[in-house]
Parts: C-alpha cells; sequence; structure tokens
C-alpha cells in the first residue's frame, strides 16, 4: 500500500503510455527529416517499459487507496483495480515487445515514425478500457484502440495485401462499433445509467426486452475485438495484411483488450444472478460462442498453407479457450473466481507466445524467405536460435507441458470441470489436440525438413538484432512463466474473485 | 537439495554443452555426465528409506517446496526417492555417459547440439524418476520427449522424419489419455485431496476418499482411470498391438539415443504403470488381472516372434524389447513380492542388457555400415572383442545365470507361478516361459550368420577392430550386467523393501 499519493497516481501505466506516444511525436518533430527509427524504439521501449514497472508496482504494493482495494476516480467513471493492473501488464509487455521488433522490421521503410507512436497511443487505450468503469469509457477507449488499429494494418500503403486489409478491418469495425454503441443506448435506456454499478442495482423492471437486446449487441462489440464467432473473419485478412509486427499487436494485445470488457462489464454490469432472473443468460451466449469460436478457429488453422494464417486462424482459437472465462459462470459457482483468473492467466501468457511467434513470421518476412510451411524448411541452419524459439512457442501455444501455455490451459480447463462445465473443457481439450498438428507443422519443417534448394537459406544475410532480441525474450518469458506461475495465477485468481 | 543438484548439473551442462564448439562437445559431455552418475552413487551409498514412497514410507532426499495454488488444489516442487525409484535413476545416470561415449564415433554434425540434447533428456529423466508430485512428474514426462523427438528426427537413418513424428504423435495422444484418466481420479477425489502429491492421492484412495463424480459411480470412475492411464502407458511400455512406433523410432534413431530409448524411456511407462495403475488401483488392476496377463503373455510371445523374423540386427533387439517389457507386466500384474520386485528388477536388467546390445550393433554398423544379416558373415575374425561382448550380452538375454537378466526372469517367474491374485497363474507363466525358448532361437541364428564362419562382406573399404572409446561402454556395462546377475540384493532388497506394501495393497477375494 503506497499511502498519501493522491489517487490519480492509480493511473500511471496509462498516463506513462500517453506521454510516451506524445514524447515519440516531439521526437519526429524535434528531427523531422532524419529518420530516427532508433531513437523512436528506445524512447517507445522506455516508455512501455516503465508502464509495466508501474503496473507491477502497484499490483505489488497494493495500490493507493488507502484500504489496498480498487480506486475509484472521475465521479466513478474509471476504477482502477487488480483486473486493470493485471490487463495493463499484459499491454504494456507486449507493446514493448512490438516497439523493439518494430525497429528492425521498418528498417528500410520510409517514415516509421507514425508506427511507433500509433502503437503507443493505442496502447492508452487499452490501459483506459482496462480501467473503464462506465459505458461511456469503455466506448471512448475502445475506439481509442481501433482507430490507430486501422491505421497500423494498411501501414504498409504500397503494397496491396496491406491496403486492403485495413480496409476491410475498418469496414467490419465501424460496423461493430456502431452494433456496440447501440447496444450500450438500449442498456442505458432500460436502466437510467452508464455506471456499471449503478446499472446493477437499476430496476428494469418491463424493460427486460430492451436490456436483452442491447446486452447481445453488446456481445458483438467483444466478439469483433476478441476476433471471435461470428465477428472473426477480419482477422485472418488482417492479421494476414498487416506487417507481421502490428498482427502480432492486434492478436495478442488488441484481443486481450476486447476480453478485459467482457470480464468486468458483463460480471459488474449484469451479475449472474440478475442475467438468471431476467432470463437474458448472457453466460449460455457465450458458452456457445467459445465453443464454435475455438472449433472453428482450430480446424481452420489445420488446412492453413502459410504459416501467418495458421496463427491468424489459432489465434482465433486462442479466443475461443479465453471466453471459457466469461462462459463457465454459474450462480454461486465455486469456481467463478478461478476460471476467469485462469482466463486472465492464459491472456499473459498468450500475449508472449503468441507475440513471438507473430514476431518470428516478421524476422522470416524481414529475410524474404516466403510465407508457406514449405518455405521454412531447415530454417534452423541458419538461425538455430530463433528456431528454437519458434519451437517453443509452438509446443507452448500447443499446451504441450514443459512450457507456460500448458499450465495456462490446463488450468482454465479444470476450474471450468469444477464449476461443472466439462463439455467445454472436454471440447478445449479435443481442440487442443487438433492444435498439436498444425503447431508441430512449423516444428517439422523447421528442423526436420531439408531446404527446397541449397540456395534457399541464402536469403537469410541479415541479422536483425532488435527482432532476435525482441523473440528470444517472449521465449524466455514462455519458459519462465512455468515456475513463475503461482504469482500470476494466484494475482488473477485475487483480481477474478473480486467481481464476484 | 542432491537430487535438484543433480539434475541441475545436468540441465546447465546441457546449456554449456550447446554453446561449446563441435570439437570437443562431446568430450565435455561426457566430463559433465560423470557428475550425476557419481552423486547417484552417493546416494545410493547413503540410501537407508524403507517401505514405498506413495504408501506411507519414508522418502529419502526429499524436498518438497509449494510451487503455485490454483481452486485449492496445490502443485510442488516435490521430489525424493524410494527403493522403486533409486535403481532406476542410478541406471539412468550410469547410461547416459555411456551412451555419450557411443556416440563419438557416429555422430559427426552438429556434435554441441547433439550432446547438448542428450543431457537435456538425462536431466529430464532424472526428474522423472525422482519426481513426487504429479503435474512435477507430468512436466518431465513430457519434456522427455521434445529432446528424443529431435534426436531421431534430426540425426537419424533415411526415414527419421517420419519415425521421429510416429513417435511423437503415438507417445503425445498416449499421455494425453493417461492425464485425462489421472484428471478423472483428482476430480473424483474431490475435497479429499489438496494437492497434486502422489503420495497424498494414493493414501486417498486408499482410504476410499473416491466419490461419485457427475453421478458415476466411484467404482467405475476408479476403472475409466485405470483404463486410461493403463493405455496410456502401454504405447509407451510398449505393448503388444500399441508397439508399432518401437521398431520405427529404433532403426532410424542414431545408436545413442536407441540405447537410451530402450535401456531408460521404456522403463519411464513400466515404472508408471507401477506407480500409477498398480499401487493406486490395485483392485482394478486384480480384476482386469486374467486379460492383462494374457496382454503381457502376448507381448511376450508376439514380440519375440516379430523378433525371429526380422534381418535387421537393430530391428531384432527392438522386437526382443517388446517381448522383455511382456514379462515385465508379467510380473507386475501377478501382485507378489517376487512378481513386483522381480519386475522392477527386470528393469533396470533389461535396460542394461538392451543398452548393451544396441550400442554392440551400432559398433558393428559403424565399421560394416550394414545391419542387415544377410549381407555379412565372420564378423568374429574382424573385430574379436566387440563380438564377444555382443555374444555375452546375447547370453545375458537369453537368461544366462549368473547375469542380470537371469536374475529379474527367475524373480519374476518365482512370484508368477503361486500368484493368489492371478487365475491359471501357472499357465501363463509357462507361456511365458516358453518366449525364453523362441529368443535363445532367433538370437543364436542371427549371431551364427552374421558373426561366425568365414568372413564376408563386400565393402571397398577396411573393417578392422572398433576403436578403444567404443569398445569400453560395451565392457563396462558386460561387467555391470555379470555385477547384478551375481549379486541381485544390492538393488533387489531395497526394490523388495518397496514392492512389499503394493503387494499389500490388493485385496483378492476367493
Amino acid at each position: 500500500m503506497v499511502n498519501g499519493l493522491p489517487g490519480v497516481t492509480a493511473l500511471l501505466p496509462a498516463l506513462l503510455l500517453a506521454a510516451t506516444g506524445l514524447a515519440l511525436l516531439l521526437v519526429d518533430t524535434v528531427r523531422p527529416d532524419a529518420r530516427s527509427n532508433t531513437s523512436m524504439a528506445i524512447v517507445g521501449a522506455i516508455g512501455s517499459l516503465a508502464a509495466l514497472a508501474a503496473t507491477v508496482w502497484l499490483t505489488a504494493s497494493g495500490g493507493v487507496s488507502p484500504d489496498g482495494g480498487a480506486v475509484s476516480l472521475f465521479a466513478d467513471a474509471i476504477k482502477v483495480d487488480t483486473l486493470g493492473l493485471f490487463f495493463t501488464a499484459i499491454f504494456a509487455s507486449v507493446t514493448a515487445l512490438v516497439l523493439v521488433a518494430g525497429h528492425d522490421y521498418f528498417d528500410d521503410h520510409t517514415n516509421p515514425a507514425a508506427f511507433y507512436s500509433l502503437v503507443t497511443f493505442a496502447a492508452t487505450g487499452m490501459a483506459l478500457l482496462a480501467v473503464a468503469n462506465s459505458l461511456a469509457v469503455v466506448f471512448v477507449a475502445l475506439e481509442m484502440v481501433s482507430l490507430p488499429s486501422y491505421v497500423l494494418v494498411a501501414y504498409l500503403k504500397q503494397n496491396r495485401g496491406s491496403v486492403e486489409a485495413g480496409m476491410k478491418y475498418f469496414l467490419v469495425g465501424a460496423l461493430s462499433s456502431a452494433i456496440f454503441l447501440f447496444g450500450i443506448s438500449l442498456v442505458y435506456a432500460a436502466t437510467g445509467s452508464l455506471i456499471l454499478a449503478d446499472i446493477a442495482s437499476a430496476s428494469i423492471e418491463g424493460l427486460t426486452g430492451v436490456l436483452g437486446v442491447g446486452i447481445v449487441m453488446m456481445i458483438g462489440g467483444v466478439a469483433f475485438k476478441t476476433a471471435s464467432v461470428p465477428f472473426h473473419f477480419w482477422a485472418p485478412e488482417a492479421y494476414e495484411g498487416a506487417p507481421a509486427p502490428v498482427s502480432a499487436f492486434l492478436s495478442s494485445a488488441s484481443k486481450a483488450a476486447g476480453f478485459v470488457v467482457a470480464f468486468r462489464v458483463f460480471t459488474e454490469a449484469f451479475p449472474l444472478e440478475m442475467a438468471v432472473s431476467a432470463n437474458v443468460d448472457w453466460m449460455l451466449a457465450f458458452a456457445i460462442l467459445a465453443a464454435v469460436t475455438m472449433t472453428l478457429g482450430n480446424f481452420a488453422a489445420a488446412v492453413q498453407e502459410e504459416v501467418k494464417r495458421m496463427l491468424a486462424y489459432s489465434s482465433i482459437g486462442h479466443a475461443g479457450y479465453a471466453l471459457i472465462g466469461v462462459a463457465a459462470l454459474t450462480v454461486d459457482g465455486p469456481a467463478n473466481g478461478t476460471v476467469m483468473g485462469a482466463a486472465m492467466a492464459h491472456l499473459l501468457v498468450y500475449g508472449f507466445m503468441n507475440t513471438g511467434a507473430f514476431l518470428f513470421v516478421a524476422m522470416a518476412e524481414r529475410w524474404g524467405v516466403g510465407r508457406t510451411f514449405a518455405d521454412y524448411a531447415g530454417l534452423w541452419r541458419r538461425a538455430p536460435v530463433a528456431s528454437v524459439a519458434m519451437a517453443v512457442f509452438m509446443f507452448s501455444l500447443a499446451g504441450l507441458p514443459p512450457f507456460a501455455g500448458f499450465f495456462s490451459k490446463y488450468f482454465l480447463f479444470q476450474a471450468a470441470i469444477d464449476n461443472g462445465f466439462v463439455w467445454l473443457a472436454g471440447l478445449g481439450a479435443i481442440n487442443s489436440v487438433v492444435s498439436l498438428y498444425y503447431y508441430s507443422r512449423v516444428v517439422k519443417a523447421l528442423f526436420l525438413d531439408d531446404p527446397a534448394s541449397p540456395s534457399a537459406l541464402d536469403a537469410i544475410d541479415v541479422r536483425p538484432t532488435a527482432l532476435y532480441a525482441a523473440v528470444v525474450f517472449a521465449a524466455v518469458a514462455t519458459v519462465l512463466l512455468l515456475p513463475g506461475f503461482g504469482p500470476v495465477i494466484e494475482t488473477a485468481e485475487a483480481a477474478a474473485s473480486a467481481l464476484f | 537439495m542432491i537430487l535438484e543438484a543433480l539434475m541441475a548439473a545436468a540441465f546447465v551442462g546441457a546449456l554449456t554443452v550447446f554453446l561449446a564448439p563441435d570439437e570437443w562437445a562431446g568430450r565435455l559431455a561426457f566430463a559433465i555426465s560423470l557428475i550425476p552418475f557419481v552423486g547417484s552413487l552417493y546416494l545410493w551409498s547413503g540410501f537407508e528409506a524403507g517401505g514405498n514412497a506413495l504408501l506411507g514410507g519414508d522418502v529419502a532426499y526429499a524436498t518438497q517446496i509449494e510451487w503455485l495454488e490454483v481452486g485449492g488444489r496445490s502443485v510442488s516442487w516435490f521430489v525424493g526417492l524410494d527403493g522403486i525409484s533409486l535403481p532406476l535413476f542410478v541406471l539412468t545416470t550410469f547410461l547416459v555417459p555411456l551412451a555419450i561415449l557411443s556416440a563419438w564415433t557416429p555422430v559427426d554434425t552438429r556434435q554441441s547440439q547433439f550432446y547438448g540434447l542428450m543431457l537435456f533428456m538425462e536431466a529430464n529423466l532424472l526428474g522423472v524418476f525422482a519426481a513426487l508430485d504429479f503435474f512435477l512428474w507430468f512436466v518431465f514426462w513430457e519434456a522427455v520427449l521434445v529432446p528424443m523427438y529431435f534426436l531421431i528426427g534430426i540425426w537419424g537413418g533415411p526415414r527419421r522424419k517420419y519415425a521421429a513424428i510416429k513417435f511423437f504423435v503415438y507417445t503425445n495422444a498416449a499421455s494425453l489419455l493417461m492425464f485425462i484418466g489421472f484428471m478423472s481420479l483428482v476430480f473424483a477425489l474431490g475435497d479429499s485431496v489438496s494437492s497434486f502429491a502422489l503420495p497424498e492421492i494414493a493414501q486417498a484412495i486408499a482410504a476410499g476418499g473416491l466419490g461419485e463424480w457427475f453421478g458415476i459411480a466411484p467404482d467405475q470412475v476408479a476403472l475409466f482411470a485405470f483404463l486410461a492411464m493403463f493405455l496410456g502407458f502401454a504405447v509407451k511400455v510398449p505393448i503388444v498391438p500399441f508397439h508399432t512406433w518401437l521398431p520405427d523410432a529404433h532403426v532410424q534413431a542414431p545408436t545413442p539415443a536407441s540405447v537410451l530409448l530402450a535401456g531408460v524411456l521404456l522403463k519411464m511407462g513400466t515404472y508408471a504403470l507401477l506407480r500409477f495403475n498398480f499401487t493406486m488401483l490395485p483392485n482394478q488392476a486384480s480384476m482386469l488381472a486374467v486379460p492383462i496377463a494374457a496382454i503381457a503373455v502376448i507381448s511376450v510371445i508376439y514380440g519375440a516372434m516379430l523378433a525371429l523374423a526380422q534381418k535387421d540386427l537393430k530391428r531384432i533387439v527392438a522386437y526382443s524389447s517388446v517381448s522383455s517389457m511382456g514379462y515385465v507386466i508379467l510380473g507386475l500384474i501377478v501382485f507378489t513380492e517376487y512378481g513386483v520386485g522381480g519386475a522392477t528388477f527386470q528393469m533396470v536388467a533389461h535396460g542394461l542388457i538392451s543398452g548393451l546390445m544396441f550400442m554392440a550393433v551400432g559398433v558393428i554398423y559403424n565399421t560394416t555400415h550394414t545391419r542387415m544379416v544377410g549381407d555379412m558373415a565372420g564378423m568374429a575374425d574382424r573385430m574379436p572383442v566387440t563380438v564377444g561382448i555382443l555374444v555375452a550380452g546375447a547370453f545375458g538375454y537369453m537368461g544366462l545365470p549368473l547375469m542380470a537378466g537371469f536374475a529379474g526372469e527367475f524373480f519374476i517367474f518365482v512370484g508368477s507361478l503361486s500368484a493368489p491374485a492371478l487365475p491359471y497363474a501357472p499357465v501363463f507363466t509357462a507361456l511365458a516361459m516358453f518366449g525364453i525358448v523362441i529368443v535363445a532361437g532367433y538370437l543364436l541364428s542371427a549371431m551364427q550368420s552374421t558373426l561366425f564362419g568365414p568372413f564376408e562382406l563386400e565393402t571397398d573399404y577396411e573393417v578392422g577392430p572398433a576403436a578403444f572409446h567404443d569398445v569400453a561402454p560395451l565392457a563396462v556395462l558386460l561387467v555391470a550386467i555379470i555385477v547384478l546377475g551375481v549379486a541381485p540384493d544390492i538393488f533387489f532388497e531395497m526394490i523388495r523393501d518397496a514392492a512389499l506394501p503394493v503387494v499389500e495393497g490388493v485385496t483378492i477375494d476367493g
């Protein structure tokens, strides 16, 4: 506990990210003609790591409130609690990795400056989203995340694929934002409030229909942001067309941002008892979405020929797993906090392993070795360290035991079973087996297959130091999160339990 | 903390060797692998624990540190040894340096990665035998697969990719099945356990802690768990009809990997069967005694017949492992002091003998570049020492008295002839004994045509005696086999001590 500091100190991580974004603009303004690639990467990395340090400090010290609990600011529009800080830690870590990797990826790009500031501003929006306690703030923050993301996807404006992906992403995003906003207005019409706690306590007699439609529309908004069924179809296109570091950012951080909305808004504004008594059973809706999303993502990933597209579908599959965190809830369920905490821990682990995997693809794009599994054949002969890191990501994403992905997935399924959702956990386990097939194809290509031609590996002519550093760091984190899983899951469980 | 120190030595050694230059990676790896060996001898000399670690006995060299807690169940770093795991622990640390020596000649590319993976595998194998917490054990259990997958897939023979993937898919699918089986036990135990520690779970089951789970009666849950775990481990052992990955993996794997695969990895399966199925669920085991004994005998006979039909020396040895593992299963299912103890002893004995056979075949292959029985004859003229040791090892396989194989098989047969838990025990025993005749048949005929008679081999290169560092591990193994055969009590006493509580756990009706 850190007494004596003003309450707004609790917003330090978000403020640091915003300041970093402004500082990046400043660097570009001071020397507009120089490309300043390196200095921007350094400033961005320091800023996001400072934000990460601030979240860890606030979590470990118990926050700035006198009783160690949540801090409410701005007439309850913002509430900083452990849940928000936990997600901010995910956002800050992914941002740091992506910014460092971006340095090498945009090495020969004419104007890399905007990339750094856009990523940082999107991260600021995410940090705000994580602590939003009012639907108005949720929507504003969501747009703060979305707008830079559209630009980032279309960042390679000479590349047709990138521009097309940005366009698709923007159209689907605009549509789903409108639906989400309409849902918020219906909820407001039914309850007369935008503050989450007030919505929960409002009397909704005779208006359950309006509220129900509003909730369903809000689920649509969440599904878009987390790339879940039925608003998932933008994801493969956007992830494939976007520059790989941007894909890493969208599929790890932006997805987690969607989940923070689902986790906080639904449990606080529409408590389980109310949802059941008013016959708007959003848990059931999420359970069906989780089942369909994980199955669709995994089976679609199994038939891909391009690594990046496979990772895009695998990221849809993982959204399905994480949705279990809001699906496997029952009124007075014994493991409500555990299942949501496990989903949060899974998102943290996923943040490292998935970012790392996309950054490996970024490295392959930088080398220009090609996009398909076959093009990756024998890469380990030239790039053993990066290939070992990629093998770690693949095995961990598949949930094999020596890596952190195993623990996070296992505890998610175990908690779901404890809450009585055997079918959901069983489906998740079956999907994990399917996923082993396509993840191991990457490992097989990297290590066991021979290169298509003896000169195929000559494309690997540069050693992008910063990209290597980001990939290796993500791999080390993926391995170390296994022994260090205790504090992570315990923090997440405590944070999630506070919502019920 | 000494167990941790030995595992850490292997693990840090693996990282060091990864970074070492290829020229002296082999020598460095050998030197490092001696540290766990010496350490395990020290553990052995100071070993005083009695009883079975899972059933309330002493746990030697134990450490228990909480790792994490989720949903009311804690996972901890819990390692320790008892009379069953110590011999296998020593076997592992003993075989790894020898396997590394046997790699000096054949492995000529990417040495530092090869030896690094060998040491990495050793660290995980030691973890499998020492872990007493389910999660810890499972992490090590699966972590063994990864280095083996790469060892076969990168340094293996012509069909290495197929063999590596088949190995990986088979054993992973089996692990999943076993995992589901074990977890259904944990869920059925409900609140009567608060951790994943194996002793706590085993004792809770013995105390009747299994409850109803989602409307399924406790007995049914236990039966389901037994079958799922049995099938899962059966692939690893392997038991007929789940053995088909083994010949592919063995034939394609480089010699040192084959040595560890046959010598230690197969024992993981039988060790786990003993620890989980037969210790935790003895009543389900004795209920299924007849079918399991039948599978064991079929493995013995069918494995031996398959070996009889092979032309490739390595395939012969590989299939004979299937046969030998059948004896182990038979010993376990009879639930007698000598049966279970003999099965554990046979795990060690077979580890040494099959390691010797694979190594000897590897040494011959290094010189002749063929393993086909029809391609060569009279190898005894050119490689007298290697061939001499190979013949001695083969006799060990056939169960020559005063060698380790004889002691193991003898204990098993003594135990299984008078087994109250197994109906028709003498019939099963007699059928299994017949397997030895077939073993003698195929080993003698293969040796006769390849090793003796006038030298014959069409080559354009010189075929001469093997280098000292190739023959030395063979000789060391042979000595170990004879020592264990002459004085089986050095291991058998502690094994029997730990096996007795398992035998007493079974209730025999009628």
